[in-house]
């Protein structure tokens, strides 16, 4: 089994590879630490386009499209209502393992780099993004102008989690590009998979495939781990704590 | 100056959250409250998710009723009697508290009960407290005695068995609804994350007639073990306790507690009572107006961490 799996990948290295494109990309930093001064970080991906032996770039350019998805989760998304003069949550759908963090980086607007089918196949910029609710039995994405979608990405938009930002990859040469990553304040903890695609004439031509880490670390891990981990004793800690402060207090200021 | 809680997850100005829990325990000292009711809503508004609020404000009104509590023990002025029993049925009521939170937090209108909760609640007792100080004052105006002890006063539940003498309070009640109010207050400060003083304390004044020199350090044993334990199940059955926000908003409730402690003893006892039911009121009609009033967005989105 083994000697076959050697046998294919030779065979695979050997193999001419049919883009005329290699990407090579780089983080600027694929650990993110939270600590308890942590108010969002700004990472840079650096990239480079290397033409394949004799050939040159193309003179059309190049375009390129960077989504980055953080760890996922079922978000339920709530409509309110009025009921008896009071406003309820009436309605709701669950977004089955989405992604706590989105972000399309392009150099243009997504749709001057690829045709609707062509976004729609790569899942390309968030109107174009699989985003299944729970309807029913059935799980599936709807279509764009349903309500609990469009709020759905608003919302995660107004959070700073969602965002499609056609101005944040930069061509520095024809062949070097740099994209700006931003990871605000309330990131979520996890691994963000970060998916590179690099568009010649409305097509893509070459893929690759990065990812990052965003973890609680020092005092803030401790904290988190120790809360998850040790209920009992945490809550027991946390009670002494608030116990000595009021007792330190009564004998700062005590004047009797 | 930006500081990253551990557990609600976000990033906070330390001096925004400090500022709220020397406000709040300001007037925590004034009445003699915890002051959950005023800082469980004030966290919610700053971002932090309403289960880990609820859950972190226990302890931060468990240190202000600690404070408290060692002033009145020097003076003499708590019935350990009375709080026993008191917390005997407390105790129950956190329990069924934090198993109720639990359920709760997996059902989608947690927002709207805590909402509904605490327009009745703050609403009732504030009216009754204005109504009542009211008479009071005009009582004092025109120059007659208040008198707690009205022939006919007794109600039925004063007829109960299971009769005791609490002698530091010197009153002589049957020990059920004593319990009851304790079970009812430990309910509510679990559910609610606050401490329930605002509510206890007419409770025991009016329904057990308990004298005012003891009725403070009394109520304050009962929400403070109420809170101790809403802290440590918190903790152990949803993990939501934020040790960092507890303690800077602790820091902040005790130093402040020990101004409004000054500042109340300068007030006449009928006019704090007044002073706290329009407080108690006002956070109720806010309560009601977000309510009632359409909100800016009808959809909102829950974390299933949240839920």
């Amino acid at each position: 089994m083994r000697r076959l799996a050697l046998i294919l990948l030779i065979l695979a290295a050997g193999v001419p590879p049919a883009v005329a494109e290699r990407l090579v990309v780089s983080l600027s930093n694929h650990r993110v630490q939270i600590t308890s001064n942590f108010t969002g970080e700004d990472l840079v991906l650096f990239g480079t386009i290397e033409p394949d032996k004799g050939k040159t770039t193309r003179p059309a350019g190049y375009d390129l499209v960077v989504t980055v998805t953080g760890p996922r989760q079922t978000l339920r998304t709530r409509r309110k209502e009025r009921v008896l003069g009071i406003w309820v949550n009436t309605a709701s759908r669950d977004f089955v393992n989405v992604p706590t963090y989105l972000a399309v980086l392009s150099n243009r607007p997504v749709t001057e780099i690829a045709d609707a089918e062509t976004r729609r196949r790569l899942q390309i910029g968030l109107d174009s993004f699989l985003l299944p609710q729970r309807i029913g039995p059935d799980v599936a994405d709807t279509v764009l102008t349903d309500p609990f979608r469009t709020a759905f990405v608003r919302l995660e938009q107004d959070r700073s989690v969602y965002r499609e930002s056609p101005t944040a990859v930069t061509f520095l040469t024809p062949a070097v590009f740099r994209a700006a990553i931003p990871l605000p304040a309330d990131a979520p903890t996890g691994t963000y998979e970060i998916d590179v695609k690099l568009f010649a004439d409305g097509a893509m031509i070459e893929r690759t495939a990065s990812a990052l880490e965003v973890i609680k670390a020092g005092f803030e891990q401790y904290v988190a781990e120790a809360a998850a981990n040790h209920g009992f004793l945490y809550g027991l800690a946390t009670t002494l704590m608030a116990l000595l402060t009021g007792w330190l207090a009564s004998v700062v200021f005590r004047r009797d | 100056m930006q500081i990253y809680l551990p557990i609600a997850d976000i990033p906070v100005n330390i001096f925004l959250v400090l500022g709220m829990g020397l406000a709040v325990g300001f007037l925590s000292g004034m009445f003699g409250i915890g002051g959950g009711f005023l800082l469980t809503p004030l966290l919610i508004f700053v971002g932090i998710s309403p289960a880990v609020v609820v859950a972190s404000v226990s302890p931060q009104i468990a240190a202000s009723l600690f404070t408290g509590f060692l002033t009145y023990w020097r003076r003499r002025a708590i019935d350990f009697a009375l709080a026993a029993m008191l917390l005997s049925g407390g105790i129950i009521g956190t329990v069924t508290g934090v198993w109720l939170f639990t359920m709760l937090r997996s059902v989608d209108q947690l927002d709207l009960l805590i909402g509904l909760a605490y327009v009745i609640l703050l609403g009732t007792v504030g009216v009754l407290m204005i109504s009542e100080s009211a008479r009071a004052i005009m009582r004092a105006h025109h120059g007659l005695r208040a008198d707690m002890r009205r022939p006919g006063s007794h109600v039925w539940f004063h007829h109960l068995p299971l009769k005791l003498r609490f002698k530091r309070s010197r009153i002589y009640v049957s020990v059920i609804p004593v319990w009851a109010i304790g079970a009812i207050i430990g309910f509510i400060g679990a559910v609610l994350g606050v401490g329930g003083g605002f509510m206890l304390v007419p409770m025991l004044i009016y329904l057990l007639r308990v004298p005012t020199a003891t009725v403070i350090g009394t109520s304050m044993v009962l929400t403070l073990v109420t809170m101790i334990a809403a802290t440590i199940l918190h903790a152990t059955a949803n993990h939501l306790v934020d040790a960092v926000l507890a303690l800077i908003l602790m820091i902040g409730g005790v130093v402040g507690a020990q101004f409004g402690a000054r500042a109340g003893q300068k007030i006449r006892g009928e006019r704090l009572r007044m002073l706290l039911g329009l407080l108690v009121l006002l956070v109720g009609i806010r309560f009601a107006i977000d309510l009632v009033v359409t909100p800016d967005d009808l959809y909102s989105i829950r974390h299933v961490r949240d839920l």
